[in-house]
């Protein structure tokens, strides 16, 4: 798979995000999204995840046939997608029949990330970090070429920072594509960097420029 | 396609079954209301019989509004949206599986526990048999209709009161014709079948629309 984004630009209740971000990923490629508070890391994830429409710019697809960009990708951000009353087992079944494409079982892949305990266990009993290892055995459940991480590590003990780092670099060796989001380095060591800067520099006279620093009022 | 229409339409039914889900809220609702109107009314017999289908009817609007908020919510909170966008189906399918799996925990119980709670309104077995048909074709449209609604306010915190606001009005004609086809079954000028018939239209019709306009509404969210 190729993923190619030329000028895109966001708006999130008529405020411009960022514009003119461009980049292209080929098969084992990674890209770090990276940016201060609030600069628009995830709102181009939404974008790339076809939640949000994008204001300006194209998002291309190459080499995976009729699928369309949200059909080749899996997402995990800070919201789970993890139903509280069901167990993980339960959730992690439901992504496999819903996203299709399935690989490991969901206890293999709870076993990988270090919660084969919990497999029974309603996901409501788990902490933050145990939620966001089940959330990352989805990404194992089924395949999808791209993934989506926003903050990945967030909440993850150091244990389960180094298993993931090890997910990415198989995923990347079987030619996986990865736009992860984060402020970390996530031992992505030769992964490209994307930095969104959220107010253009004034240096710039765009019309977009002028007005950022007032409307953060709003 | 129909492997994920099923995936969700079991997750939906699995967590109505589990403790805090909506699953039985809806039914005691409906009872509650069908239950105090005797006690509100007075010891009338005839009255009551008279107005009965009506309550029910009234009854089964107003429950299947409860839970109907929750409907997309739930999932936009939590993210699941996110991941129902990437499921290898249009929206369009989701937004179906999703609600016929809410109108199988809500409006389909209410149709079949009608006949038993026509008992306390005085109903006699025409008009209990009646009561439970026409819940039966125009709980549908109730729910479609409502589908419209909870998309446009998926991304509302405390959406609930905007969302009534939004569907009763357009809930009116179904409920028009429900109670009138309850009616013409126990006796009146106009033959059964021709209410009964207009309340599946609507049922057919609400399903189309609420279908394409529901997913639109999920679709540009934002």
């Amino acid at each position: 798979m190729r993923l190619t984004a030329t000028n895109l630009a966001a708006r999130r209740s008529g405020r411009r995000i960022f514009s003119g971000l461009s980049f292209a990923l080929g098969p084992g490629e990674a890209l770090m999204v990276t940016g201060r508070n609030g600069a628009g890391k995830s709102t181009l994830l939404s974008v790339l995840a076809g939640r949000l429409k994008p204001d300006a710019g194209t998002l291309a697809v190459a080499n995976m046939g009729e699928a369309t960009l949200p059909e080749c990708l899996h997402v995990v951000g800070h919201r789970d997608g993890l139903k509280s009353p069901l167990t993980a087992e339960e959730n992690l079944v439901f992504a496999r029949d819903l996203l299709g494409a399935p690989t490991a079982s969901p206890a293999e892949a709870l076993k990988e990330l270090g919660l084969g305990h919990a497999l029974r266990l309603p996901v409501a009993y788990l902490s933050a970090g145990q939620r966001r290892r089940v959330a990352l055995a989805r990404l194992l459940v089924c395949r999808r070429p791209l993934w989506l991480l926003d903050e990945p590590t967030a909440a993850l003990d150091t244990a389960s920072q180094a298993v993931l780092a090890g997910l990415m670099a198989r995923h990347r060796a079987e030619g996986g594509l990865i736009v992860a989001a984060t402020h970390q380095s996530l031992g992505l060591d030769d992964a490209r960097e994307l930095r969104i800067d959220a107010a253009p520099k004034p240096a710039s006279p765009s019309h977009d420029a002028c007005p950022a620093a007032s409307e953060v009022w709003w | 396609m129909i492997r994920v229409m099923r995936a969700l339409i079991a997750r939906d039914l699995q967590l109505a079954a589990r403790v805090g889900g909506s699953g039985a809220l809806s039914l005691v609702f409906f009872l509650m209301i069908v239950a105090l109107v005797p006690f509100a009314l007075g010891p009338d017999l005839n009255l009551l019989s008279r107005i009965g289908p009506a309550i029910l009817w009234l009854a089964a609007v107003l429950a299947t509004l409860i839970g109907l908020d929750r409907l997309f919510q739930a999932d936009e909170e939590d993210g699941s949206l996110d991941l129902m966008t990437g499921a290898p189906a249009p929206m369009e399918m989701v937004v179906l599986a999703k609600v016929v799996a809410h109108w199988l925990t809500t409006g389909l119980p209410l149709a079949l526990a009608s006949p038993l709670f026509g008992l306390l309104v005085a109903l006699d077995g025409t008009a209990m048999g009646a009561t439970a048909l026409t819940l039966l074709v125009g709980t549908p449209a109730l729910t479609f209709i409502g589908a419209v609604g909870a998309a446009l306010t998926a991304s509302i915190r405390r959406g609930g009161l905007i969302l009534a606001v939004l569907v009763l009005p357009l809930m009116i004609p179904t409920l028009i014709f429900g109670v009138s086809a309850t009616e013409a079954a126990s006796g009146g000028t106009v033959p059964f079948t021709t209410p009964l018939l207009i309340l599946s239209a609507l049922s057919l019709i609400a399903a189309v629309i609420g279908t394409f306009a529901a997913a639109a509404a999920l679709r540009w969210s934002e």
